[in-house]
């Protein structure tokens, strides 16, 4: 087994006496889950519990004419039925905008579609039944009255004055727009010896969670109270978003998360069926459940990327990387999607590419449009698989170019890892990344020289290996300027909240959620480490807006460097109450005691005065025998915001190891590997398994998963049989590998590490592709998937 | 379309079970609606995934594939079953030291298919339990974690040393 060793903390802050900062501590929530025992909305049965089924648009752009219901009312076990303005009276419409991304625009969308459909797969109708077979049986009944519009389904010619606009208010179908224009792009394209240029298109596709989205939502009409059951990674965010559209005040929701089953990004966003859900159980007083099928799934989970690239890069006979040029194209289906828009990927994709390299030249172009195809939105490493590819497919191709090795190119123009903290062109800012440190540690871990002797041996033999590369970086800790700052209420601080109970154990309260990334024991983890008591004393509570303290959630490799944070500090400071409690007792200075290993000691000798039970056991049960004005504090709360920067930049490189067969076109993916930085490694066993499940991520997009469309707006493959996804038998063996740079932002030093995986691999695969097929004089290849049909048309077999 | 319930007799995890299903029930619903073993779960409904993994008279099988009324008369087990047999105990702590779960949505399926190749014995290696898992979609993993934790309870039921 290869468990990977415990590696030092840097830090001398955290070394405490026994201390669990990086240590591979096994999450404590796993044997419940080994055992099937754990609880998943999907599991959720409520009293009086109904169900609830959408009848969803068959066309990608529709006039609703007429909905009849009457044959599907009376059906067996039908409760009601509801379509677009029935639930109106009970819940507003939305609009998925921020005011930070100038200009970005789109229109009011229902819980259940008004009097137009605009993608294949919006809900038009609701059946609510006692069962959700029923329910479904008489969803078949419902009679609906379309007059099919003309669909937008083509990103390239949504904004010709030709194609329809599908929000005519909004004048045209151009939800965003950004351009950067930084130093001297046409100096920098007059210095170039050579000029590269490749057009790089990135296939939609989606997060396939094996859970479904989920949710049981409860009106009481006595309490006046709404609880919700929903596997969500943002608690807080949603209770915000049910509360406003409800119009009832915050307070009078509670939004429940308990396990997970999966999210991705998929799981952070207002869903229209959703809504619907929340308000129908407002309508009818009772428990309403609603769970996504897979292919309901496939029509209406966010799906992600579906950009075309336009590249250029300019560079010098010694490798200097002169120019940067992007045009950026993304269709996002009909509506931004709130609260978060579809304007970040594109953003990030601009804010990104090009940025961890020296070359100060830089333009771009960015455009989001709108079409009749499902909604795209923020998934797993929004932005970065595509400002990564397109970076890296571009540096590459200028290697080949001028006929310099891939690894001296990168050598020749990263940012130096002494030239922090530096401003990219764009105007991200990074406080210190080690790139150089990185890439050397992944050329020793991957034996590079001797794969490339073997890949020109094997060459000989008709054997065609490839060897892929990408630097990268990983967007992180995200400040208030994430969303915040555009009016979005999503919190960016976290808190957590210790207190000691009769028996001496801890509870744990925090706003991040678990969905399975660890986050449980890396709060244990900290916590237990600053109190200073074994990890199994401490008992984390999340996932509930009642019993937390209000926070942000799970989103952009957050939570463990920003609640991580809190809890440390939380720790602290529940230790310094309980030794101050404890001088008290023992008659000594605060100062000189430590709680270690959950017993009070001389700090100095270690010599054990005091189990923390017995101090508990006197704090709760005879604080008569503490002295008169003395009074225990047996809470602590503490919080979390990065102030210095407004993220904390994770880096790192990628490389793949493949072999093409050119008469199959099947890729085979011989090995993979990663060096990252996340700064403090708190658990390197669960940081490794976050960066391997993200390359596997990574390669389903490089190879299999595309939500492929027709011409009229159609999706053809939406379910588990068409849509490929990476399974056990095609995928490689990975190698992790670290450096460790702290951010000085936060004294536990922690940055996210769980989108550096699919941050890079794409553009790993990539490269590594076209490398193998260099010597067959292949068309490079730039749409992903890679399939083996793309490879062998590249080749000339087809 | 209310078709009328069939009654079946059949074990599960050991239980005398007697029910009234509709035959249009699949094995997987009857199990996590008519007795609430939410252990199995479904993930794609159609065969795919391997999320909906029981066995049957000791044969794995899909439980979103197969109707309740065709488990008349069998003997069901689930993920809840083995778990408090000690069947699997060894594979499970396994899966717990090296995190060869994240979610865990997909984990009992994979639990009982992984059960199902290190039953026949023998020390499969890296490739054989990869393809053996073939059929098990994880979302989460990235799939090297389960192959490690399978690999390593098969060199401790065989006393292979690594
Ligand atoms: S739910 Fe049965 S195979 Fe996916
Ligand atoms: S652990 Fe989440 S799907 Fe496997």
């Amino acid at each position: 087994m290869t468990i990977t060793p415990d590696s030092p903390s840097v830090l001398t802050a955290l070394d405490r006496p026994n201390s669990y900062i990086g240590r591979s501590v096994p999450r404590p929530n796993l044997r419940r889950l080994t055992e099937g025992r754990g609880s998943y909305v999907s599991d959720t049965v409520l009293p009086r519990m109904l169900h609830v089924v959408f009848v969803r648009s068959p066309h990608a752009h529709a006039r609703i004419r007429a909905i009849d219901t009457l044959a599907a009312s009376k059906a067996p076990g039908v409760v009601a039925a509801f379509v677009g303005a029935d639930l109106t009276e009970v819940m507003s419409p939305w609009v998925g905008v921020l005011t930070h991304l100038k200009g970005l625009k789109s229109a009011p969308q229902y819980p259940l579609a008004m009097e137009r459909a605009c993608w294949q797969g919006e809900a038009v109708c609701a059946i609510v039944a006692r069962t959700r077979a029923l329910a479904e049986d008489a969803a078949a009944l419902v009679d609906v009255d379309y007059e099919e519009l003309p669909a937008v389904a083509d990103a390239e010619t949504a904004l010709d004055p030709q194609t329809p606009v599908i929000h005519p208010e909004l004048g045209d179908n151009l939800t965003f727009e950004r351009r950067v224009n930084a130093g001297d792009p046409d100096q920098g394209m007059r210095d170039a010896a050579e000029i590269v240029e490749a057009t790089f298109v990135f296939g939609r596709h989606t997060g396939v969670c094996n859970e479904a989205r989920a949710i049981v939502a409860d009106w009481n009409a006595a309490e006046q109270r709404l609880t919700v059951y929903q596997g969500t990674q943002a608690p807080h965010m949603m209770q915000n978003l049910f509360a406003k559209h409800l119009g009832i005040a915050e307070q009078q929701v509670r939004v429940i998360t308990k396990d997970v089953g999966g999210s991705f990004g998929v799981k952070v966003h207002a869903y229209a069926d959703e809504m619907a859900t929340v308000a129908i159980a407002k309508l009818l007083r009772r428990p309403v459940k609603f769970v996504a099928d897979r292919l309901e799934s496939f029509l209406t989970d966010i799906h992600a990327r579906d950009h075309r690239v336009h590249g250029k890069i300019g560079v010098k006979k010694d490798g200097t990387i002169t120019v940067f040029e992007i045009d950026d194209l993304t269709g996002i289906g009909p509506y931004s999607v709130y609260p978060r828009t579809s304007g970040i990927e594109a953003n990030q994709v601009v804010n990104l590419t090009g940025s961890w390299y020296r070359c100060p030249n830089y333009r771009a172009l960015a455009r989001v449009v709108f079409q009749n195809k499902n909604v795209m939105c923020q998934y797993r490493a929004v932005g970065h698989p595509i400002a990564t590819a397109v970076t890296e497919g571009l540096v590459d191709l200028a290697a080949a170019r001028i006929g310099m090795d891939p690894v001296e190119i990168r050598r020749r123009n990263l940012i130096p890892d002494d030239g922090y903290p530096a401003t990219a062109p764009s105007g991200i800012k990074f406080e210190k990344l080690s790139q150089e440190a990185a890439l050397q540690k992944i050329v020793t871990m991957m034996r590079y020289d001797d794969l490339r002797a073997e890949q020109e041996r094997l060459r000989k033999q008709g054997v065609y290996r490839g060897i892929g590369m990408t630097t990268f970086v990983e967007v992180t800790n995200p400040s208030p300027t994430f969303y915040g700052i555009g009016g979005a209420r999503i919190s960016a601080q976290d808190g957590v909240t210790m207190r000691l109970d009769g028996a001496g154990t801890v509870f744990c309260h925090t706003g991040v959620s678990e969905q399975g990334q660890g986050t449980e024991a890396v709060i244990a983890q900290v916590a237990a480490s600053a109190f200073g008591v074994p990890i199994s004393s401490v008992r984390v509570i999340m996932g509930d807006t009642d019993n937390t303290p209000y926070g942000g959630g799970t989103w952009a490799s957050r939570a463990a460097g920003i609640a991580g944070e809190a809890a440390w500090q939380a720790g602290k400071a529940l230790r310094a109450n309980v030794l101050a409690l404890a001088a008290t007792i023992l008659q000594a200075q605060p100062q000189s005691l430590d709680l270690r290993d959950g017993i009070v000691v001389d700090a100095a000798s270690s010599r054990e005065r005091m189990g923390l039970d017995e101090i508990a056991r006197i704090a709760h049960f005879r604080p008569d025998t503490l002295p008169p004005g003395f009074q225990p504090e047996l809470v602590a709360t503490r919080h979390y915001v990065p102030r210095a920067w407004p993220f904390a930049f994770t880096n790192g490189v990628q490389a793949s190891y493949l072999e093409v067969d050119v008469d199959t076109g099947f890729v085979k993916l011989l090995r993979h590997w990663c060096v990252e930085d996340c700064g403090t490694i708190i658990n390197p066993l669960l940081v490794d398994e976050q960066v391997r499940g993200g390359i596997v991520q990574g390669i389903g997009a490089a190879l299999y998963e595309h939500c492929v469309y027709d011409e009229r707006g159609q999706l053809l493959n939406g379910n588990m049989a068409d849509y490929l996804v990476p399974m056990a038998s095609e995928m490689p063996d990975m190698d992790i590998g670290h450096v460790v740079t702290p951010t000085a932002d936060s004294e536990l030093g922690a940055k996210g590490a769980g989108e550096a995986g699919t941050a890079g691999a794409p553009g790993a695969v990539m490269n590594a592709i076209n490398d193998a097929l260099r010597p067959l004089g292949a068309k490079t290849l730039t749409e992903m998937p890679f399939t083996p049909g793309l490879i062998l048309r590249a080749i000339g077999r087809i | 379309m209310s078709i009328e319930s069939c009654p079946i007799v059949l074990t599960v995890n050991g239980e005398t079970v007697i029910e009234n299903v509709e035959p249009r029930t699949t094995l997987v619903d009857f199990l996590r609606d008519s007795l609430g073993l939410t252990g199995t779960r479904t993930g794609c409904e159609h065969g795919v995934c391997g999320t909906c993994t029981v066995r049957v008279d000791g044969t794995i099988v899909r439980g979103c594939l197969m109707l309740a009324v065709q488990c008349d008369g069998a003997r069901v087990e689930t993920i809840e079953g083995v778990s408090d047999t000690g069947e699997i105990a060894d594979l499970q702590e396994n899966f717990r030291l090296r995190n060869a779960l994240q979610c865990g949505f997909c984990t009992p399926g994979i639990l009982l298919t992984a059960q199902e190749l290190l039953s026949r014995g023998g020390m499969p290696d890296r490739e054989a339990i990869r393809l053996h898992l073939s059929g098990n979609y994880c979302r989460c993993t990235g799939y090297q974690a389960i192959i490690d934790a399978v690999e390593t309870t098969a060199r401790q039921r065989t006393g292979t040393n690594s």
